[in-house]
């Protein structure tokens, strides 16, 4: 049978907060065990949570970057269950009153551009850390790491309105992009930083009402999602096809199979009992403070990506290469500024020569030894003519390895351009005499010949002369 | 001069007179405490010890000058407070080696004032009772007459006050834990507005109604220990940055101009005749004072008890899950796999009340049941809120009694309880309501047991129910007596 997919996401995002989103503790990667942790997060006796501001002012900027409306009043609730992971007994998290509400991000691709609807967004905090038999002479045991306990996540609902595993990993690259490009998460996948569940059903085309879902949890890479969702359409729709009933239940993606198993059914769901936190007074989050926030948005993604297409004239491609990433398009964005009204050529330099480097040496843009002030002032000396843009690539190629000045190494290692059409002249000569059958073969017609000349003219003068001087006294000679 | 029967003021007093030395009351408090806890078993931990090292300390700090209120002065805790160093309990077997890495705020508070911590004192297991009965290191008994219950949960707290084994002591209060066993062992205890004192370090019971208050020989003390606690603090979300006015400056010796409300449904067929009596003579006496009397009406009343047993039980299954034996507290040393180490730590460590209130609590959350039980309850209690308010528009106190009977006798209730949770009923309305009241001696019983008198003061004016009391306790000689123990 033909079945229409049905696939609903909720997304776990990190956040880059220095401090835990209850205490004070410190938010820092792979410390000692248990190092970063007080009596908060340790769930101890008597203590009690505090909101962390900045967590709110991310949650913020993450909602008006989805389109979604603040709520002027949302509420913590506590989701009970019991985990060795879980200090208090409970996770304190948002259930009836989320901060961010109704949504949505638009994702293009082969269905052209799709609007998927954001549910909620709400804040919570992360559990601890179980490891397993990994000390010496501790095969049965399991060690209980609490520095991650008391990280702010986000946990971000999307409605069920994506339709195939190539839509969900749009949508999740889309998020992934803006939650990056805010400042607000890492986006580092492999530490967990965006991790996913993904809710898929299958109906009969045609059918309104949902099929029973089937929830795969904690899929941690883009390739893991579109695995785990191709495989659990096949796996649904086998058992629709048998005459069988999908099951409500939870399922784990085992990435080393590319398949889905069951963890727990419907009937082994947790009744977590939410009520709202009585330690927290409501968060209140007044129009001023939204608009604070609003202020504060970086120009995401999809605005900056139609303004280069409008205002700078790159093309399509061109603008979503340099947008894709908020630190490439800033260094874009400062070049330009250095550089006005040259968008395309500035373009080719950050998407080509730059790219390559970067790529070579593994490194992100924010670490480029040229910066955009170094970039602009070569491509200044090749407009001024006092380079040629292929040295201007060597050049590049020393200023990457030495951070010098281009100005400087030109100099230093004569590297100007030669434009004098006397001296030219003469290695043109000197070329042509000891060229004879060449010359020979273009006389007789040969017009291919002659870019010999110019790479014969332009190796003699170890690539410094001017490449239209060239071509016009080669052209002279030749002709004559 | 007896040290041990001298109050928090006369103290002060004797100590900026240089009469004694805090040494030497510390020693007093703790010989009594020697001579009497075995008839009243009011403490769980005695700190000897460092008790005299503090005193030394604040002998110390009072030769250098800049004594703070409460420096030299010994002072009892409720086995709830987080007390750096020193065991806290909660009266649970949970807890039974439990040291806290750090300090409530309550007591970091009277502790950088240079007070003197003599002990931890006994209550009901995570403050869950109103007899004291229900501790793992046994009932308190009450110093009137030992065949009978303290009060509970702050029964230490009001019992070690009431045998003169502290000047004073801080309990809390979630139902009416600090002024019921004030009530039952003829001392003051306040209850102040949610929000006034600080929870950080208190161990949860109902966090949406536990309150820390004092438990004091008299109403100027507890101005005085009021004073030193109260106040916002930035680690309890819940506490209120208002300011804190000046409570002993509040205090006069008259009622003009008091307008009184008098509940009706406070006086009620069920109330004990010697209680009815007290509170008879105790409105016949703030007439006299000059105080106008004002029949009010607090319709919800009868709603209390059911509605505090669903959100106080739904809260306390939450704040009660982190007793997991994972990271501290009690762990069974049967085998077991992790579900039945969870419950068997449980079921060892926890008490039969604390047990009965996770599963009231666990069940009206529970799916299905929610909003019949808890979300009702929410709304019950924003009614009996409500029922404050509108009296507060015509009257400044409202006085009634705080028990509908004086101290009944060990093991008298605790078969039945919903009977015990019924002796709360005048007290509960006020922690759903979410302000203050205040118990303070308003008469004996033919038995000579105490009966407490109950002032209840619109949010955030504590000075104006301690002005009431102060004036009552002038006129009056309840509080002068002393328990025989």
């Amino acid at each position: 049978m033909n079945y229409e997919v049905v696939i609903g996401l909720e997304v776990h995002v990190q956040l880059t907060t220095k401090t835990k989103i209850f205490c004070g503790c410190s938010t820092a990667f792979g410390q000692a065990p248990n190092s970063q942790t007080c009596p908060v997060c340790l769930g101890l006796p008597g203590a009690l949570p505090v909101l962390n501001a900045q967590a709110v002012e991310f949650a913020i900027r993450t909602g008006l970057a989805t389109n979604c409306t603040i709520a002027p009043q949302s509420v913590f609730a506590r989701k009970n269950y019991f985990y060795p992971d879980l200090p208090k007994g409970y996770q304190i998290s948002q259930y009836e009153l989320p901060t961010c509400q109704r949504g949505w991000l638009d994702i293009e691709g082969e269905w052209g551009t799709k609007r998927i609807g954001i549910t909620r967004i709400h804040m919570e905090e992360d559990a601890g850390k179980l490891v397993h038999g990994e000390l010496p002479g501790s095969s049965q045991s399991s060690f209980v790491d609490l520095n991650r306990a008391g990280t702010p996540l986000l946990e971000v609902v999307s409605e069920p309105d994506l339709r195939s595993a190539d839509e969900a990993v749009a949508y999740l690259k889309k998020l992934h992009q803006i939650v990056v490009y805010l400042g607000v998460c890492d986006g580092n996948l492999e530490e967990g930083s965006f991790r996913c569940d993904a809710n898929v059903s299958l109906r009969p085309v045609g059918q309104v009402e949902f099929g029973t879902r089937a929830e795969i949890k904690n899929v941690n890479s883009f390739r893991f999602v579109k695995q785990a969702i191709e495989y659990e359409i096949e796996r649904q729709a086998d058992v629709l096809d048998a005459g069988g009933k999908v099951v409500q239940e939870t399922r784990l993606y085992d990435p080393q199979t590319g398949m889905t198993r069951s963890m727990r059914g419907k009937e082994e769901a947790h009744d977590y009992r939410y009520f709202p936190d009585p330690d927290l007074v409501p968060l209140e989050v007044d129009a001023a403070w939204v608009a604070r926030e609003r202020a504060l948005l970086p120009e995401l993604p999809d605005a900056r990506r139609a303004r280069y297409q409008a205002e700078l004239g790159l093309s399509a491609y061109d603008a979503e290469v340099l947008t894709a990433e908020r630190p490439l398009a800033e260094y874009f964005e400062a070049c330009l500024a250095l550089l006005p009204g040259q968008a395309k050529g500035v373009a080719n330099w950050v998407m080509g020569e730059v790219t390559r480097k970067l790529n070579d040496g593994g490194l992100s843009i924010t670490q480029s030894p040229v910066t955009p002030k170094l970039l602009t002032d070569l491509l200044k000396l090749i407009d001024a003519g006092t380079i040629s843009g292929k040295i201007a690539k060597t050049v590049f190629d020393e200023m990457w390895a030495t951070g010098q000045e281009p100005a400087r190494i030109v100099e230093e290692q004569g590297l100007m351009q030669v434009s004098d059409s006397g001296a030219i002249e003469a290695i043109v000569d000197e070329v042509l005499a000891a060229s004879v059958a060449q010359v020979e073969q273009y006389r007789g017609g040969n017009d291919k010949v002659f870019g010999f000349f110019v790479g014969q003219v332009m190796k003699a003068s170890k690539g410094k002369a001017n490449p239209a001087l060239v071509n016009e006294l080669l052209k002279k000679k030749l002709g004559g | 001069m007896v040290l041990y029967d001298l109050t928090l003021s006369e103290l002060r007093a004797g100590l900026d007179r240089r009469e004694f030395s805090s040494v030497e009351a510390t020693q007093a408090f703790l010989a009594r405490v020697a001579a009497t806890d075995e008839r009243i078993n009011a403490f769980i931990t005695v700190c000897a010890e460092t008790a005299l090292d503090a005193a030394a300390a604040a002998d110390r700090r009072l030769a250098e000058g800049g004594a703070a209120p409460l420096t030299g002065i010994p002072l009892a805790m409720k086995d709830i407070f987080n007390t750096l160093g020193v065991r806290t309990t909660c009266a649970s077997k949970i807890l039974a080696n439990y040291v806290s890495p750090y300090d409530a705020t309550a007591f970091a508070r009277v502790k950088a004032q240079g007070a003197v911590l003599l002990g931890k004192v006994n209550m009901d297991e995570f403050a869950m009772g109103s007899s004291n009965e229900n501790s793992a290191y046994g009932a308190v008994r009450n110093p009137w007459d030992t065949a009978r219950v303290p009060g509970g949960s702050s029964g230490g707290s009001a019992a070690c006050v009431a045998a003169r084994q502290a000047p004073a002591a801080l309990g809390t209060d979630t139902g009416g834990s600090i002024r019921q066993p004030a009530a039952h062992c003829g001392v003051v205890g306040l209850k102040p507005t949610y929000g006034r004192v600080s929870r950080y370090g208190v161990i949860a019971y109902a966090s949406s109604l536990d309150q820390v208050g004092p438990v004091t020989r008299d109403v100027r003390d507890c101005a005085l220990l009021l004073q030193a606690i109260a106040g916002y603090d930035p680690l309890d979300s819940t506490s209120v940055d208002l300011p804190v006015p000046d409570y002993s400056s509040a205090l006069q010796p008259d009622l003009k101009g008091v307008r009184i409300g008098l509940p009706r449904e406070y006086f009620i067929d069920g109330l004990d005749a010697d209680v009815r009596a007290a509170m008879e003579r105790a409105v016949a006496t703030c007439k006299a004072l000059g105080a106008e009397l004002v029949e009010v009406s607090l319709p919800h009343t009868e709603y209390a008890v059911a509605c505090y047993y669903l959100i106080a039980t739904a809260e306390a299954s939450s704040n009660l899950a982190r007793y997991d034996s994972v990271r501290f507290g009690h762990r069974t040393t049967g085998p077991g796999n992790l579900i039945e180490t969870y419950s068997r730590s449980r079921d060892e460590g926890f008490g039969s009340e604390v047990k009965r209130r996770i599963m009231l609590g666990t069940y009206a959350l529970s799916s299905g049941y929610y909003d019949a039980y808890y979300l009702k309850a929410q709304k019950v209690r924003t009614l009996i809120r409500q029922d404050f308010l509108d009296a507060f528009e015509k009257v400044d106190v409202i006085l009634g009694p705080v028990a509908p009977t004086p101290a009944f006798c060990l093991g008298e209730k605790t078969a039945d309880p919903l009977q015990m949770y019924l002796s709360d009923i005048f007290t509960i309305p006020v922690n759903l309501a979410g302000t203050c009241a205040m118990s303070l001696p308003g008469g004996f019983s033919g038995q000579g047991i105490p009966i407490g008198l109950q002032l209840i003061g619109k949010p955030f004016a504590e000075e104006q129910i301690l002005r009431a009391a102060f004036a009552f306790e002038q006129a009056t000689e309840w509080h002068k007596r002393k328990a025989n123990i």
